[in-house]
Order: C-alpha cells, then sequence, then structure tokens
C-alpha cells in the first residue's frame, strides 16, 4: 500500500512551489500573483503532511489547517486591496502601481 | 508496478502540468480554473497521505470558497486580460534563471540527503482514518485551542477589514 516514498512528495511539492515563485516573479496581473502564492502555500501543506505521515504525527495536519485559515484571511484583504486599487487607478496593472517611488 | 505509484505519478504530472498552466496561461479565469485543477489533485495527494479531513476541507475552502472569490473578483474588474504593458525587458530571463537554480538545488538536496528513498510508514493506529478525525479534534480543542482562537480573531480581523476598505464613502464616485 504504502509504496510512494517521501521524496517523491517533497519534489512534487519543490516543484510546486518554485512554479509559484516564478509565476510571482513574472506574471503583471496581481490577482495571477495572488494565485501564484496561493500554489506556494498549497505545496508547503503538501510537504507538511508528507512529513506527518511520514514520522506519524498529528502536528502537521493541524498545521496545514491553520494554513489554510490564514490563506483564507489573506485572500479577503488581498482581493479587497486590488478591488480599491482598481477603483482609484481604473488598472490593476503591477507595473502602474508606483506612486510611492521616492 | 504498484497501482498506488501509479496513481501517484499520475496525479502529480497532473499537479505540475496545472500549475505551469496557471503559469502561462494569458487569462485570468483560465489561470484560476488551472488552480482549481490543482487543488483537487493536491486534495487526492491528501486522501492518498491518509488525511480525509484536510483532503475535504481543502475541496471546500480551497477550491470552492477561495477561488469562487477570485473568480468573482476577476469578472468584477473585468481584469482577465490585461493589455501587454511594457514591463523590465531583463526580469523575464532573469526570473527563469533564478528558478532553473532554484531547481537546481532542491533537485541536489533532495538526491544528496534521501539517497535512501524513504519509505512512509505504515499509518498507526493513531493515524487510521476514522480514528484520525477524533485525534484531530482532541488534539485542536486541547493542546492547539490558543491558536485556534488565535485564528478565529485573525478571520474576524480580516473579514472587517474586508468590508471597511471596499466601502464607499458618502458621496464618492465610482
Amino acid at each position: 500500500m504504502n509504496v510512494v516514498p517521501l521524496s517523491y512528495y517533497l519534489g512534487v511539492s519543490a516543484l510546486m512551489f518554485i512554479l509559484g515563485a516564478l509565476g510571482v516573479l513574472i506574471r503583471r496581473n496581481p490577482l495571477v500573483i495572488f494565485m501564484s502564492i496561493e500554489l506556494m502555500l498549497n505545496a508547503a501543506n503538501l510537504a507538511f503532511l508528507a512529513f506527518s505521515r511520514s514520522f506519524n504525527v498529528l502536528t502537521g495536519q493541524i498545521f496545514v489547517f491553520f494554513v489554510m485559515t490564514v490563506a483564507a484571511a489573506e485572500v479577503a484583504v488581498g482581493l479587497a486591496l486590488i478591488v480599491i486599487i482598481f477603483r482609484t487607478k481604473h488598472n490593476i496593472d503591477v507595473d502602474i502601481m508606483s506612486s510611492l517611488k521616492g | 508496478m504498484n497501482l498506488t505509484l501509479i496513481l501517484f505519478l499520475i496525479l502529480a504530472a497532473v499537479a505540475v502540468a496545472s500549475a505551469i498552466g496557471l503559469l502561462v496561461s494569458r487569462n485570468a479565469v483560465y489561470a484560476a480554473l488551472f488552480l482549481v485543477l490543482n487543488f483537487a489533485t493536491v486534495a487526492v495527494f491528501y486522501l492518498l497521505l491518509g488525511a480525509p479531513f484536510i483532503a475535504l476541507a481543502q475541496v471546500t475552502v480551497y477550491a470552492g470558497a477561495i477561488m469562487v472569490l477570485f473568480l468573482f473578483v476577476i469578472m468584477l474588474l473585468g481584469a482577465e486580460k490585461l493589455p501587454r504593458a511594457v514591463g523590465l525587458p531583463w526580469q523575464r530571463p532573469l526570473a527563469i534563471a533564478l528558478a532553473v537554480i532554484l531547481t537546481g538545488e532542491a533537485v541536489f538536496l533532495l538526491v544528496q540527503r534521501l539517497k535512501i528513498p524513504v519509505l512512509l510508514a505504515n499509518p498507526g493506529p493513531e493515524l487510521n482514518s476514522t480514528a484520525t478525525l477524533q485525534s484531530l479534534a482532541s488534539a485542536l480543542f486541547n493542546q492547539y485551542l490558543l491558536p485556534f482562537e488565535v485564528t478565529s480573531v485573525l478571520l474576524l480581523v480580516a473579514m472587517i477589514g474586508a468590508i471597511v476598505m471596499t466601502k464607499r464613502e458618502k458621496g464618492e464616485q465610482g
């Protein structure tokens, strides 16, 4: 039954995390950047659960639970920010948000 | 070849492919749908790892609530396609090069540290299907009660913040 090695799960998790980081770096749409952040959080969750199973402890699952809650809160606030930025600038391209530049 | 391993490999391919799809799709709605697919495959990973509660929470909270919020905002703002802006020309190649370096480091670490593939432990009595939920709940409400309560405060603050920020002032145009 349990033939999938831990390192395979860690490999998938690492790949997903790297793709998420790449998305944050190269995309211009803040909504897609947010989605990439969610992808990275998800990759971290996968690693947590793989280790939790590997060491046979429940703490990993509880931590994943908290990560999910924090992600939900983060998305709510982030999307609200995007909505008000769109309302004032009528564009949400991240390159345009440079008002704080010195 | 074991059935679980085959299932894992297919799911891994789907997860990575949908992540790449999120990365390259021009339309933000397609990106969101790719992300939903990714969340669903990760939920099946959680089932394989013996965490049915987390898998269902993943489907309802992530693929359900969060992604609906995303799609709602994308369609509200009409932001599915942004006009091509002139960014920094060297940013994209540099980002890809850095990602390749990071991948190399991850592969190196995995090969170096885990030369012998570590097999996953058999689920003990604590991690076994129906007992999991009970022990998860008792750990959450005894040992981790304070973080749990802090989480509720965090959610309340996020909710109030989102409402206050998006509330229109009286007489404001928009």
